[in-house]
C-alpha cells in the first residue's frame, strides 16, 4: 500500500506507508507536506522535534488487542508542566490508532464517534460523568495543550500551534477518553491504559546502559 | 534491554547557582533535579537551567538506597533517581516517611516508600476507584477489592534530592488520604483541583536489599504499619477450622462411647421413707449382679418438694470383698418473689462410680431428713423415692472437660489477630474505635 513521491522542498523520496496518511514531513528537510493524492504541497515546516526519551520510535512495531501494528507518525504535545507524545499507529488492517506515551505511561486510543454531545470547551467541569461504551466516564484532568511538533505520517493536516483544551476521562477499569477540542465539534478518543509489556514491542530505540 | 549493561556515567549539568555537578539520569523526563551541594533545585528542561527553589541545606537526608543504585526489582531493572523525604503532623510531631523514585525508561516509574523499616511498592493507578461505605466507614472499591479508609492527612515534602519528572518544592503539601486492603494501600492525592491515585504493596526490606544489592541489613520494622498483612490473617481461619474437625472427631468418639456402653439397669425399686418412724432407718436392698466392666450409676428419685433430703449410701459385694461409701443430698426449692418465680435443686440425682469389678452386690442404704423440723410437722417428714442402679453408663464429662482445651488455640490466635489489627488501627483516623472489633473479616 505504500505510495512514494518526491518531497517539492528538496527533491528526497517520499513514501507514505498508509494510503489514508493526508500528512508528513520530510525526514530530510523537516518540511510539512500535505497529500493531494500523490503529490504533495509543502505547507511550512516543522521545527525539529524537542529532545525527547520516549523509547518508541517511527517503525517500532507491537501488538494490541491481538492487532499488529507499526509506529508511522507523531504528534508531540505540550502542557503547563511538561510533554508528551502521541505515536500514530498503522494497524495490519489499514486501521489507524494512537499510542500515548506520557513519561513511559502508556495508553492506546481510537478515533471515536462522539455517542453523546459534548458542552464547549469553557463549560465542562471536572467530575462530570459521561455514560457511553457501558462505563461512566468521569472527567478527571482539564489540561490546555498545543502541538509542539510532528513526525512522520498523519491522518489530518494542521500546523496550527494555538493552546486548545484536553480533558480526559476515566474509568473505573482503566479505560480512558480523550476529548479534544482542536476542533468543532470536538473529537472523541477512547481506548485503555496498557503496560508496556503487554505491547509486545520490537525496534524500540535503545538506551546506552539499559 | 540488557541484564548486566555496563552503566555510562550519567549525563551531567552545572549548577546555575554553585556550579557544582548535577546528575541527571531520568533523560529528559527529568523536570526537576537538586544540585545536593548548595541544595537548589533546577529545571533541567529550560535552556537557562531555570532554579525552581532554594532550600535549607540543614534539611538535608541521607537516603538508605544511593541515588544511581541498579537492581532488579519485580522483574526489571531499575535505576534509584529521586529521593525524597515527606511529613505529616499530628498534634505538632512530625511523622516522616521516605520516598524512593525508580526509573526504567522503557517501563516508566515507581516508588518504593519507607516508614519506620516499613516498605512499599508503589504505582500509578490508571482506573478510578469508587466511593463507597464498608462496616460503617468510608471505603474505596477498586478492581473487585474494597479498601477500607485509614488516614487523612496533609503531607508536606521536606526535603528532596535526586531528579523528578515533575516540578518539586520542598514545603509543598498535597492532601493524601490512604485506604488500606493489606497487603495493598491506595493512596489518593490531592494536588489542586485533580486527585491521582496509586496503589501500595507491601515489600519486605530484606526483598529490596537484595533486590538493589544492599549492605548490611534492611531498618527493622517498627510497630505495625497500615497496610502490613497480618501474620496470623490466615490462621484465624484455619485454627476454627481445625477446632471444628477436633470437636467433630471428640463428638464421634463421644457418641462412639454413648453407643458402645450397655447401659444396663441392674435394679429399680421404690421406697416410702417416714423420717419420724423409730429406730434404725438403714436397710439393704436385695443382690444383684454387675457383669462385665465399667461404671455403676445409682440414680435417685425423690418427690421432694421445698424440702431435702440426705442419703449415705454404701455398694457393697456380697463377699466383702469390696466396697463403695459415698452420700448424696438431694434438695429441691422453689417459690415466687419479686424478681418472679425461682427454683433451686432437683428432686432427683445419680451419682456415677467409675471402674466397678464384676460381681454380685447390694446397697446399704440410710435415708435422713430434717429431724427436727419433722419433729415439729404435724404427721411428720415423709418421701417417695426410687433407686435405680445401672451398669456401664455412658459417660460424656471428659468431653466436656476436654472441650475448653480445645477451644484455647483458636481463641489466642484470635486473640492475637485482634490485637495486630488493633495496633494497625490505632495509627489511623480511629485509633480511639477499638480495633478488635475490625479483626474478624480481615482473613477473608
Amino acid at each position: 500500500m505504500s505510495r512514494a513521491a518526491n518531497c517539492p522542498g528538496c527533491g528526497a523520496p517520499v513514501q507514505f506507508a498508509w494510503s489514508s496518511a493526508l500528512q508528513t514531513a520530510c525526514p530530510y528537510c523537516h518540511a510539512i507536506l500535505v497529500r493531494h493524492d500523490v503529490d504533495l504541497a509543502k505547507v511550512g515546516e516543522v521545527a525539529d522535534l524537542p529532545p525527547d526519551s520516549s523509547p518508541i520510535q517511527i517503525l517500532t512495531e507491537g501488538v494490541f488487542d491481538n492487532r499488529r501494528f507499526t509506529v508511522i507518525g507523531r504528534i508531540r504535545y505540550e502542557w503547563e508542566q511538561g510533554n508528551w507524545n502521541e505515536w500514530h499507529l498503522l494497524f495490519s488492517d489499514q486501521t489507524s490508532g494512537w499510542l500515548s506515551d506520557a513519561q513511559a505511561d502508556y495508553a492506546v486510543s481510537f478515533h471515536t464517534a462522539p455517542p453523546v454531545e459534548f458542552p464547549p470547551a469553557g463549560e465542562l467541569p471536572l467530575g462530570r460523568v459521561f455514560q457511553f461504551g457501558g462505563a461512566q466516564f468521569r472527567v478527571t484532568h482539564l489540561t490546555p495543550v498545543r502541538y509542539v511538533g510532528f513526525e512522520g505520517e498523519l491522518p489530518f493536516v494542521t500546523t496550527d500551534r494555538s493552546e486548545f483544551l484536553s480533558a480526559d476521562l476515566r474509568t473505573q477499569d482503566a479505560r480512558f477518553a480523550t476529548i479534544d477540542y482542536s476542533e468543532n465539534p470536538p473529537l472523541l478518543f477512547t481506548g485503555r491504559f496498557v503496560t508496556f509489556e503487554e505491547l509486545r514491542m520490537t525496534n524500540l530505540r535503545e538506551f546506552e546502559g539499559w | 534491554m540488557v541484564a548486566a549493561p555496563r552503566v555510562p556515567t550519567p549525563a551531567a549539568l552545572n549548577c546555575p547557582n554553585c556550579g557544582g555537578v548535577v546528575e541527571l539520569r531520568g533523560f529528559s523526563h527529568t523536570r526537576s533535579a537538586v544540585c545536593i551541594q548548595c541544595c537548589t533545585i533546577i529545571d533541567p528542561s529550560t535552556p537557562e537551567l531555570r532554579v525552581l527553589q532554594q532550600f535549607d541545606e540543614r534539611l538535608r537526608v541521607a537516603p538508605l538506597i544511593p541515588l544511581g543504585t541498579r537492581g532488579k526489582f519485580r522483574g526489571r531493572l531499575y535505576e534509584v533517581i529521586g529521593f525524597q523525604v515527606r511529613a505529616i503532623y499530628v498534634d505538632g510531631t512530625a511523622y516522616s516517611w521516605h520516598e524512593y523514585l525508580l526509573f526504567n525508561p522503557y517501563a516508566g516509574f515507581r516508588y518504593l516508600t519507607q516508614y519506620d523499616g516499613h516498605w512499599n511498592d508503589v504505582v500509578t493507578v490508571h482506573g478510578l476507584p469508587s466511593f463507597t461505605v464498608h462496616a460503617g466507614r468510608k471505603a474505596v472499591h477498586y478492581l473487585g477489592q474494597a479498601y477500607r479508609h485509614f488516614q487523612n492527612a496533609t503531607a508536606e515534602t521536606s526535603f528532596v534530592m535526586g531528579e523528578f519528572p515533575w516540578a518539586v518544592r520542598v514545603g509543598e503539601q498535597n492532601v493524601v488520604d490512604d485506604y488500606i486492603a493489606p497487603p495493598y494501600v491506595l493512596s489518593s492525592e490531592q494536588t489542586g483541583s485533580e486527585i491521582n491515585w496509586s496503589r501500595g504493596t507491601y515489600v519486605a526490606g530484606t526483598e529490596i536489599w537484595q533486590a538493589f544489592q544492599l549492605k548490611g541489613a534492611p531498618p527493622p520494622a517498627r510497630g505495625v504499619y497500615a497496610n502490613q498483612p497480618s501474620p496470623h490473617g490466615g490462621k484465624v481461619r484455619q485454627s476454627w477450622t481445625t477446632f471444628l474437625w477436633l470437636s467433630l472427631a471428640w463428638a464421634m468418639l463421644l457418641a462412639f462411647f454413648v453407643f458402645s456402653a450397655s447401659n444396663r439397669e441392674v435394679y429399680r425399686h421404690r421406697y416410702h421413707f417416714v423420717q419420724n418412724s423409730p429406730g434404725e432407718h438403714s436397710f439393704v436392698t436385695d443382690v444383684f449382679t454387675l457383669e462385665g466392666r465399667g461404671n455403676v450409676e445409682v440414680e435417685l428419685r425423690t418427690d421432694l418438694d421445698n424440702n431435702w433430703s440426705y442419703f449415705n449410701l454404701a455398694l457393697l459385694r456380697e463377699d466383702g470383698a469390696q466396697g463403695f461409701d459415698f452420700g448424696r443430698e438431694v434438695s429441691y426449692y422453689h417459690g415466687r418473689d419479686s424478681d418472679g418465680s425461682w427454683s433451686e435443686g432437683r428432686a432427683k440425682d445419680a451419682v456415677v462410680l467409675p471402674h466397678v469389678p464384676a460381681g454380685r452386690y447390694y446397697l446399704r442404704v440410710e435415708p435422713e431428713m430434717d429431724a427436727q423440723a419433722s419433729a415439729q410437722a404435724p404427721s411428720g417428714m415423709t418421701m417417695n423415692y426410687e433407686l435405680v442402679v445401672r451398669r456401664d453408663v455412658p459417660t460424656s464429662w471428659l468431653f466436656w472437660l476436654a472441650f475448653p482445651f480445645l477451644l484455647i488455640p483458636p481463641l489466642l490466635t484470635s486473640i492475637r489477630a485482634a490485637s495486630f489489627e488493633g495496633q494497625r488501627w490505632s495509627e489511623s483516623d480511629y485509633g480511639t474505635a477499638s480495633g478488635s472489633s475490625s479483626s474478624g473479616d480481615d482473613d477473608e
